[in-house]
């Protein structure tokens, strides 16, 4: 068994030798990787249904066809990233230049998936890796025990094993690793983990995408259409049993508002789950009997009222899909990020009261608004700041792929999905190739100095206001 | 009294002040009117902290910082615009965009070398993208940090952008703060300092950084005319720009050649005694003086050589046939020392330039296409000048940053708004489907 710096040593000579440069080498392990995801859907989706007692149709939506999307979008356009960006602004003294953006990769990178989304999380990052000709370790969380197996098993089945290496491990492990460098570090995770991985990073001046979490708010307010809201809510809160990065963490609403969307909740529910949604088949578990310890914890110590929900099981790490309400500040529910099937509602009396408890707190990674009324919107939009925002829905703004996907503060730094994926593993390199002639304009420029010149100068590089870009000479 | 400028100047970012346009407009156009008051002052200061002549004050700091400021008074609606997004079937009744907003208060860390460039172009950047920012100019560029304090408190916002001098405990106690942004230009050492600080808060960070930029010289060019733009990059503000061609490689079949070329080029620019030209520099203190002179120990110089220490002059010197393992190659010089490394030809000098750490700029000087398609193709650096030296830097549409130990992060015209920015992704979906 190979140690991990002989694997990074072999990855990082692999890439001195330039062979992931090429654009048809990157097609062809996409092209890998593509096959890995479709030739075993069954292999997967068993792992996560061990993993996470994920229900297929989740497996499908939010694993395996996000992952395919990704990999079909970055081969249709990898073409079209890799090509000097020659579109951009030049000005009198560079008008006989050649100017231009190339999009390098920085070498070996260092992918850290987490356990919610063992799939995609972890698979979305290596596409952009290797799309922008990187070679990649990946380190699959090692909670998702046979997601992390299949894992280690197949992608080196696929995938040249020369440019990318799947090692697993604990905390001890992954700390050990982060003692090397890389050229970039990749992470989805939590906070307090993220703080440990900059620290390791600095040393080696590694940049770092973090993509983290917290508390996504959803306001529900104003003339809206409660049953649509509800089910969206629902399906947006539940989905993976809550375990979403990106789930509505809380719903801040007026009482009138409350009391209308609570049977709205129910009937949805019972639509969605049956009357005992620990019988439905799409009702998911919390991933570890630690997790459903947490869980079980925050609610018996939160003073919010259960009005949905609330049953359990230990022995299979049921939770109930529960709602909550009259829930204040202070509760033990809003003190962290759930991240499982519990909903406390928190009762507001005007917008800006629930914009102002928002500010209040750490910038979140998604702000959710249910409302027919675009001023509701766009207040909530102007007076708050989030990573990303989605208007009478929840989750599906981060399946688009034209946007990026990230946080900010708190919630994390960078972004990917799609083309963002690939500008977060290239460097961006500024290309100027100079004329030999114009040597006569340079001149002055040139010592011995004089306020002739200058004036000449300062006329010919003055930025002018319908002119496309500035220049100096310095 | 660090924690206490940042904590107001926090406070008045989250009234909202300084997000809408007309106010960033106004505090740029203010700023503008600062530099070119202020012009003489900031001349005299920079004559006092290193010797600049008055001709590359504005030649190498001011214009390309009034340029800043009129591109983004100019652009300023068109960047903070939301920024529309491919549709899809699914959403193509839906609002899809990125919208550009302030990140909050943001810690500026200037330089000593172009203190009012390197301090405030990124201030520019902040102001523009709506953040309220600290700024803190370099203690070495003492008599501009004097200034700066001074007079940006009479032309912009005194609690948004508030200027804190000081030394490391300062600069440590600033550190210690929470900010939502840090840009830090300067060396690698603190660079990894301010990288650790900022990870306790989970701050993203630019730094803007150096290393040893090489200057390869193909023997088929035209050695007179590389010889000059070379000489008037390495020794402009005495060779402290950290773009500056740190070393040059060649052929050893060129090498008198270029020492010649560089001869002629020093005589025409600076006189037969360089240290009587009002055109030519000094390095910034003594420490600096020291450190630089010690890398010349052991070497006799080709070209120059020759110091005064009471005036922390330093010829402009050219030393041959360099050996890789020399002190002089074994980090940044950032003074007038140019040594020479010859090589056997492209292979080799892309070898050379591959065994390195990324520099922040490669420079290469050939006639050849090939030659320079395969240095583009198979080096990397922050950025690169084909036949020419730092022209790169002065294109505000090209990205200005490093990579790997040059630095991470990017600015210059809207790369700095976008740089200083959130782009929050923005779906707005109707209930309708």
């Amino acid at each position: 068994m190979a140690s991990q710096s002989e694997v990074i040593d072999r990855l990082r000579a692999t890439f001195r030798s330039g062979v992931t440069f090429p654009e048809q080498f990157r097609m062809t392990q996409l092209q890998s990787l593509l096959s890995l995801v479709e030739e075993n859907e069954q292999l997967i989706q068993d792992a996560l249904h061990k993993d996470l007692h994920k229900p297929k149709f989740e497996t499908v939506l939010s694993e395996i066809q996000i992952t395919l999307n990704d990999l079909y979008f970055a081969m249709e356009n990898l073409r079209t990233w890799m090509q000097p960006e020659y579109n951009i602004g030049k000005n009198l003294a560079t008008r006989m230049d050649d100017c231009f953006i190339r999009r390098e990769p920085l070498g070996v990178v260092l992918i850290i998936g987490a356990w919610n989304y063992p799939l995609h999380l972890i698979l979305l990052p290596l596409v952009a890796a290797i799309a922008a000709g990187n070679c990649a370790i990946l380190k699959p969380s090692e909670i998702c025990q046979a997601t992390e197996q299949l894992l280690a098993e197949l992608i080196p089945k696929y995938l040249s094993q020369d440019c990318y290496a799947v090692l697993c491990g604990g905390a001890e492990d992954t700390k050990s690793l982060l003692k090397n460098k890389f050229d970039h570090i990749f992470y989805t995770g939590s906070q307090v983990v993220a703080r440990s991985i900059l620290l390791a990073a600095a040393p080696h001046l590694t940049p770092v995408t973090l993509e983290l979490g917290g508390k996504s708010p959803c306001f529900i307010y104003g003339h809206i259409d409660i049953q649509k809201a509800a089910k969206r809510l629902c399906w947006s809160k539940f989905f993976n049993t809550g375990q979403s990065c990106v789930a509505p963490d809380y719903v801040l609403c007026t009482a009138q508002t409350r009391d209308a969307l609570l049977p709205a909740l129910r009937e949805t529910l019972r639509t969605f789950y049956g009357p005992d949604p620990g019988a439905s088949l799409d009702m998911g578990r919390i991933v570890t009997p630690r997790h459903w310890r947490r869980l079980m914890d925050m609610l018996e110590k939160s003073k919010g009222k259960v009005v949905i929900g609330g049953e359990s099981r230990e022995e299979d790490r049921y939770i109930a899909p529960t709602v909550l309400v009259d829930v204040q500040e202070s509760d033990a529910l809003m003190q962290e990020e759930i991240f499982g099937p519990i909903l406390p509602i928190l009762t507001i009396e005007s917008l800006e009261e629930g914009i102002d408890y928002i500010n209040r707190q750490e910038k979140p990674l998604a702000l959710y608004v249910f409302s027919d009324e675009t001023s509701v919107v766009t207040t909530v939009l102007n007076n708050t700041s989030s990573g990303g925002f989605c208007g009478n829905d929840g989750i599906v703004h981060m399946a688009l792929p034209g946007l990026p996907f990230g946080g900010v503060g708190a919630s994390g730094m960078g972004s990917y999905h799609g083309r963002w994926g690939f500008e977060t593993f290239s460097h961006r390199r500024g290309c100027m190739n100079r004329s030999w002639l114009l040597e006569r304009v340079n001149v002055l420029r040139y010592p011995p100095y004089s306020d002739y010149n200058l004036g000449w100068l300062r006329w010919a590089t003055t930025f002018k206001k319908n002119s496309w870009g500035g220049c100096s000479v310095m | 009294m660090e924690m206490q400028v940042v904590q107001r100047a926090r406070e008045t970012f989250l009234t909202g002040k300084s997000r809408p346009l007309e106010f960033r407009v106004q505090q740029l156009k203010s700023l503008q009117r600062m530099i070119t008051d202020r012009q003489g002052e900031i001349a005299t200061a920079l004559k006092q902290d290193i010797n600049r002549s008055q001709y590359d004050t504005p030649l190498l700091e001011l214009i390309g910082l009034e340029n800043e400021i009129s591109l983004a008074v100019s652009k300023l609606a068109q960047w903070a615009a939301p920024r529309p997004v491919e549709k899809s079937l699914l959403t193509i009744r839906d609002q899809v965009y990125i919208q550009p907003e302030p990140l909050g208060v943001v810690l500026i860390i200037g330089a000593w070398n172009y203190p009012w460039a390197l301090t405030l172009q990124p201030l520019v950047g902040a102001i523009a993208a709506g953040n309220a920012a600290v700024v803190k100019p370099s203690e070495l560029s003492e008599y501009s940090a004097s200034l700066l304090k001074a007079l940006l408190p009479r032309y912009l916002d005194q609690e948004l952008y508030p200027v804190v001098c000081g030394g490391v405990s300062e600069t440590q106690e600033l550190l210690r703060q929470r900010f939502d942004h840090i840009f830090y230009t300067g060396n690698s050492t603190v660079g990894k300092l301010v990288m650790e600080a900022a990870a306790r808060h989970l701050t993203p960070v630019t730094l803007e950084l150096g290393g040893k930029s090489p200057c390869y010289i193909d023997k088929d060019v035209d050695l007179r005319v590389a010889c000059r733009r070379i000489t008037w990059g390495k020794f402009v503000n005495c060779g402290q720009t950290c773009i500056a061609p740190d070393y040059i490689l060649c052929e050893p079949s060129i090498q008198n050649r270029v020492v010649e070329g560089i001869r002629q080029t020093l005589l025409e620019f600076y006189g037969p005694d360089p240290k009587s030209s009002p055109d030519y520099g000094r390095i910034i203190n003594q420490r600096h003086f020291n450190r630089v002179m010690a890398l010349l120990d052991g070497y006799t110089a080709a070209l120059g050589g020759q110091s005064d220490s009471s005036q922390r002059y330093i010829a402009p010197t050219v030393v041959k046939d360099v050996p890789p393992h020399a002190r002089l190659m074994q980090e940044e010089i950032f003074g007038p020392l140019l040594p020479i490394v010859t090589v056997s030809d492209i292979d080799d000098a892309i070898h050379f330039i591959s065994e390195r750490e990324k520099p922040l700029a490669i420079y290469v000087f050939s006639s050849n296409k090939k030659v320079i398609k395969r240095m583009l193709a198979e080096t990397t650096s922050g950025g690169v000048t084909v036949n020419d030296v730092m022209m790169h830097y002065t294109l505000n549409s090209l990205p200005f940053g490093g990579v790997g130990q040059s630095g991470t992060g990017r600015y210059h015209g809207k790369h700095t708004f976008d740089q200083l920015s959130h782009h929050r992704a923005c779906l707005v979906k109707s209930l309708g489907m």
